[in-house]
């Protein structure tokens, strides 16, 4: 089944550990896939996207405007930054986590959270937003929110992929001393969004 | 099997599979990963080493290609600009072993200082250049390209774009691994370019040249489909968009992908063009293809519009997307294209990448700019992380050309301004690169200048490679660490400090003394980029003590620090580093905790 994800948040919170671990589940259910990424001089603190295409159908890894089925936010304005890739049935999974650009931090420009929120929930109807950040911190570890938001996208149902593909994925994806967190932040997603979504 | 490979990955795993022997390069996004991977998998049988410049690395795989070995050298397309010297020669002289030289070009561009098109300098040196269009095409390619290296004698070129080395596809990467023996260098007056020589090689290198057009016709990287009297014709990741726009338009139109670029598939061009009324060329940077058709068409007296980035069909200059495509096929085809408005904000504050929290770059240049406030001095800068240090509010980067430039940008300005006090800020790695000329250059010519060598230990920008000042190497071992001090010193400059950025009032005080000594002086700030050790717990804020002046926010922009409502400053503890630059300059001294 064709399905396009974007990951949209800022550098250095794990966004390519996320589009490896989706990629490789999707492997384990036997799909074809793609991804794109950025890497380089974005990657310290600027915004940075990862596309993740499952199902073979398109050649280039990048995924257009207007077409992602899945858009999985890690910060609060680079999901609306590019909320334009969404597709008219597209569906959010949000961290409601912000972090400030330095130019917000200077005074030089304004970070209105209040219409950033607003514009996501205008945006779609299936939308769920959660603080991944204090999710992880609970889990163990801040830095694993990256998969307490994979884990809220497979527990709505929103990523068509398995709990026990995803599960997979982390045993083969990360190293065998960060299993532990990486699954208890998953499951904390997953039960999460099941909830929120009820 | 099938593996989510990146397309740098996929470029090793082909070479290695290649039976691959000596692989060489210099680090440059987007080509990184190729050399790491090579390493990665290695089994000891294949040498691998980061080379201190792209020139040293270029000369290192000819080396090993005379000697009949298989041998890739690996760079960005900036890098391959240091690397022409020999380049230029080496399709003169040729190679024995298979040599695959993988340029990674950078539409955009993304992480470059230019948008230079190596379709370009493989025409300029007549070497073949493959250009893939998917990742598991570059994979394909480049075995390709060894075979055909050995069967021209020529070095190939490969030519990515960003696109496909960091694009990551499912690959099939079963397949046997050649294991090919080298024969050895043989003695031969082949391999000593003289004008005489020079002169007979460019002869049987133009034959060559049709020879391999007549070859690449048949090539299966390039093809001929579809019907009807609009054509396109496409190459790289430009051929990819098309594919998808052409299968979402559902539009009949004959296509043309163009795999290797150059020498150009003069006669499946002709079979391409013949009986279409316009052909439509997309592809990234520049018009290489499209000029190739143009004189094709005007060689054949054929009655075909080409349209292309000549015609104002595609754009000039930065890097293409499925959307642009879309746009530019549609309009080819006379269709129309609503662009549907987003009602969402269109005002976002913008976030551009910054020095990480602790970088100790941060703390050089703010210790430079303090020691400087009320002089007239100009900081030239360089190609690093350090680059970021022109960021509002350090402001410390007024110039930056390429690897090398700060040093002798520097003395440039010195000559014309000798009133101003010049300071060239540089990393490890780029001094090691093309520094070092520069110095002697000053020292030579008894130009005022100080050279800040910021010394991180690694080459961090790219991804934390080793480097000569690092004593490790590509193969595991531990090597001679080159010392920057001992080198700036046999150099013959004559006032050289060690220091560490975070001693902020003694680094202060050197680059004051710095600035008053005649002739060079240089500065060597020694501290690890944070990617190096283990995070430490972070600083802390004591609320009672800050007075919401904001002054550690304004002076040095750290991304870990953000000020509240009440304007109190506060620390996020997932990404402070504990570096001490902020707790030194707060004048309540309200920062504090574990400072290092």
């Amino acid at each position: 089944m064709k399905t396009d994800i974007l990951i949209a948040g800022v550098g250095g919170q794990g966004q390519i550990l996320a589009s490896r671990l989706i990629a490789t589940a999707a492997i384990i259910e036997g799909c074809h896939v793609r991804t794109g990424e950025t890497i380089g001089m974005s990657q310290r603190g600027g915004s940075v996207v990862s596309h993740v295409r499952i199902g073979g159908e398109s050649m280039a890894a990048t995924v257009p405007f207007g077409k992602a089925d899945l858009i999985i936010g890690f910060e609060l304005c680079e999901t609306v930054r590019n909320i334009k890739r969404l597709s008219e049935n597209g569906r959010l999974i949000v961290n409601t986590q912000i972090i400030n650009p330095v130019t917000v931090s200077l005074g030089i420009e304004k970070y209105d959270a209040a219409a950033m929120r607003d514009a996501l929930k205008k945006a779609t109807d299936s939308i769920i937003m959660l603080d991944a950040y204090s999710v992880a911190g609970q889990a163990g570890s801040v830095k694993a929110a990256n998969v307490v938001l994979i884990g809220a996208a497979a527990g709505s149902g929103y990523l068509p992929l398995s709990r026990d593909s995803l599960v997979e994925a982390i045993r083969r994806v990360i190293p065998q001393r960060f299993h532990e967190i990486n699954c208890k932040a998953f499951e904390s997603g997953y039960r999460l969004a099941g909830y929120i979504k009820c | 099997m099938i593996k989510l490979l990146m397309g740098n990955e996929a470029i090793a795993l082909g070479a290695i599979n290649a039976g691959v022997h000596v692989v060489s390069g210099y680090p440059g996004t987007p080509s990184t990963e190729i050399l790491e991977t090579v390493a990665k998998y290695n089994d000891g049988s294949i040498y691998v080493e980061w080379s201190v410049n792209e020139k040293t690395a270029m000369e290192i795989a000819a080396g090993a290609a005379y000697s009949g070995a298989r041998a890739m050298v690996t760079m960005k397309q900036v890098g391959l600009n240091v690397a022409s010297d020999p380049l230029m020669s080496l399709s003169y002289i040729g190679v024995k072993g298979g040599m695959v030289i993988v340029v990674a070009d950078d539409p955009g561009p993304i992480s470059s200082q230019t948008e230079q098109d190596t379709r370009h300098f493989a025409k300029f040196a007549n070497l073949p250049v493959l250009d893939p269009s998917t990742p598991e095409e570059a994979y394909e390619m480049v075995q390709y390209a060894f075979d055909l290296s050995e069967q021209a004698g020529l070095p190939v070129i490969l030519r990515p774009s960003t696109r496909i080395c960091h694009a990551c596809s499912s690959i099939d990467v079963s397949g046997d691994r050649k294991r090919l023996a080298p024969s050895g260098f043989e003695k031969d007056p082949r391999w000593v370019i003289f004008p005489q020589l020079s002169y007979r090689r460019h002869i049987e290198i133009e034959k060559l040249q049709a020879s391999l057009s007549r070859t690449f016709s048949k090539s299966g990287f390039n093809s001929v489909s579809g019907e009807g009297k609009l054509g396109i014709a496409a190459s790289g990741i430009a051929w990819a968009y098309a594919c998808d726009v052409i299968r979402d338009l559902g539009i009949n139109v004959r296509t043309f992908k163009v795999g290797t670029p150059y020498p150009f598939p003069e006669e499946l061009a002709e079979s391409f063009l013949e009986g279409l009324d316009s052909v439509l060329v997309l592809e990234e940077l520049d018009s290489v293809v499209e000029e190739a058709l143009i004189a094709i068409a005007g060689t054949h007296g054929l009655k075909v519009r080409i349209l292309g980035k000549k015609s104002g069909n595609t754009p000039c200059a930065g890097e293409f997307s499925y959307e642009i495509v879309h746009r530019a096929i549609s309009d080819f085809a006379g269709l129309s294209h609503d662009e549907k408005p987003y009602p969402y904000m269109s005002r976002l504050p913008s976030r551009p990448p910054v020095l990480c929290a602790g970088c100790p770059h941060r703390a050089s240049f703010y210790a430079v700019k303090k020691a400087m406030r009320g002089q007239k001095a100009v900081f030239t800068g360089d190609i690093g992380c350090y680059t970021l240090g022109n960021a509002k509010p350090l402001n410390m980067v007024d110039t930056c050309l390429c690897m090398g430039a700060s040093i002798g940008v520097a003395q440039g300005i010195k000559r014309v301004e000798p009133e101003t006090k010049l300071f060239a800020f540089i990393g490890d790695s780029t001094f090691f690169h093309t520094g070092i000329p520069g110095v002697v250059n000053a020292v030579y010519n008894q130009t005022d200048i100080t050279v800040v060598v910021l010394d991180n230990r690694t080459t961090a920008m790219t991804g934390h490679q080793p480097h000569p000042g690092t004593g490790k190497t590509m193969m595991g071992n531990e090597s001679e660490k080159v010392d920057i001090e001992a080198v700036l010193k046999a150099i013959g400059v004559k006032w050289v400090r060690k220091i560490n950025p975070f001693d902020h009032e003694n680094a202060v005080a050197a680059v004051r003394e710095a600035a008053g000594i005649k002739g060079v002086s240089a500065i060597i700030f020694e501290a690890p980029c944070i990617a190096l050790f283990r995070k430490p717990e972070a600083l802390t804020v004591d609320a009672d003590k800050c007075r919401a002046c904001g002054l550690c926010v304004r002076e040095i922009g750290c991304p870990a620090m953000a000020l509240d409502e009440s304007g109190k400053v506060g620390i996020e503890p997932s990404t402070c580093y504990a570096c001490g630059l902020c707790s030194s300059i707060c004048p309540f001294g309200a920062i504090g905790g574990n400072a290092s």
